[in-house]
């Protein structure tokens, strides 16, 4: 069919976290410029099923570009070459007839590889569980519209609420630093009211567990800020620096008390 | 059996006061000594999870995703409704009520319905203070639009990401528990089976997704949030991984299966451009409140549209017809979404339908940014704008949307009471798992309503009652219903992977779709849902044949996961087609051409059909038994819809 392309994908393939991996080459045949990156996948990995062979694993799920699940590292971009967009919105209308496609998974040593183009990203889960919450128990709390919130604060704490926890700022981080992604909801709560109460306590427990996680530090480099799907603002860095040192330097008594408790 | 919704007695509005009042209370010391599973951690799911993990419960979360956040809860775009009439043009809890039953065309318990408009207010007071960033005006106070099918503007939003937000405040309310000990997560872990002892749900089976451990896992009770069947059709606007397997799974286990025919058709998503198409994108309801719907008045100008002769701009006024505002001068583009979709299909059938496939009609903007300025269309609707030039490569600033009706949203699931236990004691199902609040048509920002009502609103207190009378007495995990139950699912995996025939899953998949779309879609016969039934009792013993399923179980194994899938979407297909065969009328989303007004409408059959289907499962290739549930309807009159 005319319009129709024929691509050279270079994919790592890795049995599990264990195994090592390598790089193994695949054509992509026939590949119409208004399927997406993903679906393009699904091509390739249906005739390798035919072929009884095993499919080209990777995180995938709303396709949609808002669950974070799909996570591919293409031709050195996280999420491929085009700006504010997820692997899953990337069409094939962005590639040229007969290129040749590398496709790796996230790397950094916080993310460990489960299978091919998957990696482990349950550190973020547990950095938002060290303190990414307002502790508010279901029931007697008091009626929404009863604290006025100025648009542009609630715009501002939208903004970074946005963030899909997909991973790209660490992937394109030199440092593999997850400051974006955990900035973002330390940002988000503490725009608004009700994230004031523990405003401090929080960025103190949710940076110690990003630490332990093994992240990077940032350096300043913004790689993050441009690789991210969602266009997470650097600022929000800015806002998490700043609450981190005025609460090491002036609200020390804050700092273990974060259980998020009764 | 007997079908016992066990609706509390008395007025409407005191229903749900005086029922959790007589409902049974677990002590603070004791509810540490009960542990709940909860599947899912959507809306519904994660909500449960964090209130029942408040309240003192041992809550054990599952999920299939690698995080809980990601379930699709996440991708809901338009907005939530309640009853706040914060914007005092006369909303009501009453209204919310009405509409929704309305909505619903009449097939959904009343009682139900009020609860949930009851305590949709409460909603939007914890969302908010979880931090959830909720559309704000100059003022400081709550936004709110307009849906489908209302006249009174009562949706909230977070810009076209509404879901996103609201999971992502529930997931923080989990996160906090799992922080506290009183959540265990199991991530990329799939619910294979439920185990039942001496009639109540005691367990499931699992298998590890990153191992393939097949383990099972003990709770004084199950609670399903599981999310719908949309994807029987292949393609729909669901996650690819969104599926049926745990509820119908629990359904082969006893629990019965209700209005599996209801599915809703959404008017307005993204248009199918080839086979290789793996989802749909929903382009969200909301556009409806600035965008005109419209098709050509001629199939000649169709066809140069489709042809790309001329373009959308080029169609002078007099040369387009606003079908909706046409045909429904008093709700014009909001009416609900069966109606929308129903009337974009008769204009492709009609031969005046757009694209090059002449399979959509336009959602036209042009009005809206001469109105308000492309700068507040962009403040509205940004990200849903950039959504579709992403996919589409065009441009909706400059020229009309394209639109086309996909599968959406699923009303049916399994049965639950009053107090959202299926008729197996002990297992529940919430949100869209369940069947219960939307009838034969959901209403636009209702989904998001309806499951986290349940989660954190009302298993909350259900719940407690069940527990409070099976006592704390520790689940025997030495049982050999486990072990038995265990076997039963490492038999079953055993069997798919020993497929190795020629045609692959997802062209099975594929094939239902088709069937599903063409016979069970959003035009219904005898005569093709006859034909289809055939068809699908073919599909599944070629697939059990033929289909092939690589690698092992002790790995990651992507083909194993969707095979188990995809044959549970061809056993729940076959019984949607049959549900669908025995109600012979038309409501809401089910549209039976044999049964419409003269003017088009669904024609509903209230002497006949005013009750909940709900299915019983007997067996391998056995036809399921059918118990009826009469619906009582004390306080609205049941009329012909109507939004002229």
């Amino acid at each position: 069919m005319s319009g129709h392309m024929n691509l050279t994908l270079k994919v790592w393939r890795q049995k599990n976290t264990q195994t090592q991996g390598k790089f193994v080459t695949y054509k992509a045949e026939n590949i119409s410029p208004d399927m997406s990156f993903l679906e393009m996948l699904d091509v390739v990995n249906e005739s390798l099923t035919r072929k009884n062979e095993e499919p080209i694993y990777f995180d995938h799920d709303c396709r949609e570009g808002i669950c974070g699940s799909c996570s591919l590292y293409i031709n050195g971009h996280p999420h491929g070459p085009k700006k504010a967009i997820t692997t899953c919105q990337l069409h094939m209308r962005t590639f040229s007839d007969g290129e040749t496609i590398t496709i790796e998974p996230w790397r950094s040593a916080a993310f460990p590889i489960v299978k091919d183009l998957a990696t482990d990203r349950s550190a973020f889960d547990r950095i938002q569980q060290a303190g990414g919450y307002v502790s508010v128990n279901t029931g007697g709390v008091p009626d929404a519209n009863i604290i006025p919130i100025p648009k542009v604060i609630a715009d501002e704490a939208f903004n970074s609420a946005t963030c899909i926890g997909c991973g790209a700022c660490v992937a394109a981080c030199k440092n593999a630093s997850a400051m974006l992604f955990t900035s973002a909801k330390i940002t988000q709560l503490g725009l608004l009211p009700q994230g004031q109460t523990e405003r401090y306590s929080r960025v103190q427990a949710m940076v110690a567990q990003m630490d332990e996680e093994g992240f990077g530090n940032c350096t300043n480099t913004g790689a993050c800020e441009a690789e991210c799907p969602k266009e997470i603002s650097l600022n929000n860095i800015a806002f998490m620096n700043n609450d981190f040192f005025s609460a090491k330097l002036f609200r020390e008594e804050h700092a273990h008390d974060h259980a998020g408790g009764e | 059996m007997s079908l016992d919704a066990k609706i509390p007695q008395g007025p409407l509005a005191e229903k749900w006061s005086k029922h959790k009042f007589n409902l049974k209370l677990v002590n603070p010391a004791n509810k540490r000594k009960y542990d709940v599973i909860v599947v899912g951690t959507g809306l519904a799911g994660a909500s449960a999870a964090a209130s029942l993990a408040e309240l003192g419960y041992n809550v054990k979360s599952f999920c299939f995703q690698d995080s809980p956040r990601r379930a699709h809860s996440i991708a809901a775009q338009g907005g939530i409704n309640a009853a706040k009439n914060y914007q005092n043009d006369g909303d009501s809890v009453y209204r919310l009520f009405y509409d929704t039953i309305k909505g619903g065309d009449y097939r959904a318990r009343e009682g139900n319905v009020y609860r949930l408009a009851e305590v949709s207010v409460n909603i939007i007071d914890q969302c908010v203070a979880q931090g959830v960033p909720f559309a704000r005006e100059y003022g400081g106070l709550l936004d709110n639009r307009s849906f489908g099918g209302s006249q009174v503007s009562r949706t909230f939003y977070a810009r076209g990401q509404t879901g996103q937000q609201l999971l992502l405040g529930a997931y923080s309310a989990l996160n906090r528990q799992i922080h506290l000990g009183k959540v265990k997560m199991y991530t990329r872990t799939e619910m294979l089976d439920v185990v039942v002892i001496d009639g109540h749900a005691k367990g499931i089976v699992t298998r590890n997704l990153k191992t393939g451990e097949i383990e099972t896992h003990t709770g004084h009770a199950v609670l399903l949030a599981t999310g719908g069947y949309g994807n029987v059709f292949y393609l729909s606007t669901n996650a690819i991984g969104s599926n049926v397997t745990a509820a119908w799974r629990a359904h082969k286990r006893g629990a019965y299966f209700a209005n599996p025919c209801y599915t809703q058709i959404h008017p307005t998503c993204i248009p199918v451009t080839g086979d290789h198409q793996s989802k749909l994108t929903l382009m969200s309801e909301s556009l409806r409140n600035d965008g005109r719907v419209w098709a050509p008045k001629t199939v000649e100008v169709a066809q140069k549209l489709q042809k790309k002769e001329i373009t959308a701009s080029q169609v002078s006024e007099e040369d387009r017809d606003y079908f909706l505002e046409r045909k429904y001068p008093s709700f014009g583009n909001l009416v609900p979404r069966d109606v929308a979709s129903r009337n974009a299909k008769e204009m492709s059938d009609e031969g005046r339908g757009v694209g090059t496939t002449g399979l959509a009609v336009y959602l036209d903007f042009a009005e809206a940014i001469q109105r308000l300025g492309e700068d507040t269309v962009r403040a509205k609707y940004g990200n849903l704008f950039d959504m579709y030039l992403q996919i589409t490569d065009e441009n909706p600033y400059k020229q009309p949307m394209r639109i086309y009706p996909a599968v959406h949203y699923t009303m049916g699931g399994l049965w639950v009471d009053y107090n959202l236990s299926t008729n197996v004691p002990g297992l529940y199902a919430m949100g869209e798992c369940n069947f219960s609040d939307h009838g034969a048509n959901r209403l636009g920002a209702s989904a998001l309503m309806q499951g986290l009502s349940d989660g954190y609103f009302v298993i909350p207190y259900t719940l407690g009652d069940y527990l409070a009378t099976i006592g704390p007495k520790p689940v025997d995990k030495n049982h050999p219903a486990f072990e038995k139950t265990k076997q039963d699912v490492i038999a079953y995996n055993n069997k798919l992977l020993a497929l190795k025939g020629n045609k692959t899953v997802v062209e099975y998949h594929r094939e239902l779709g088709h069937i599903m779309w063409e016979y069970c879609g959003m035009a219904r016969t005898e005569e093709g849902l006859t034909k289809a039934k055939g068809l699908i009792k073919e599909l599944k013993a070629d697939f059990w044949k033929n289909a092939i399923v690589t690698g092992e179980n002790e790995e990651v194994n992507a083909a194993l996961e969707r095979a188990g899938r995809v044959a549970d979407f061809i056993e729940l297909g076959e019984l949607m087609v049959t549900d669908a065969l025995d109600r012979r009328e038309s409501c809401g989303g089910h549209f039976r051409l044999e049964s419409q007004t003269e003017e088009g409408e669904a024609l509903r059959d209230d002497d006949h059909f005013a009750f909940v289907s709900a299915w019983e499962y007997t067996g391998e290739n056995q036809e399921e038994v059918l118990h009826k549930e009469e619906l009582i309807f004390e306080n609205v009159k049941l009329t012909q819809r109507s939004y002229k």
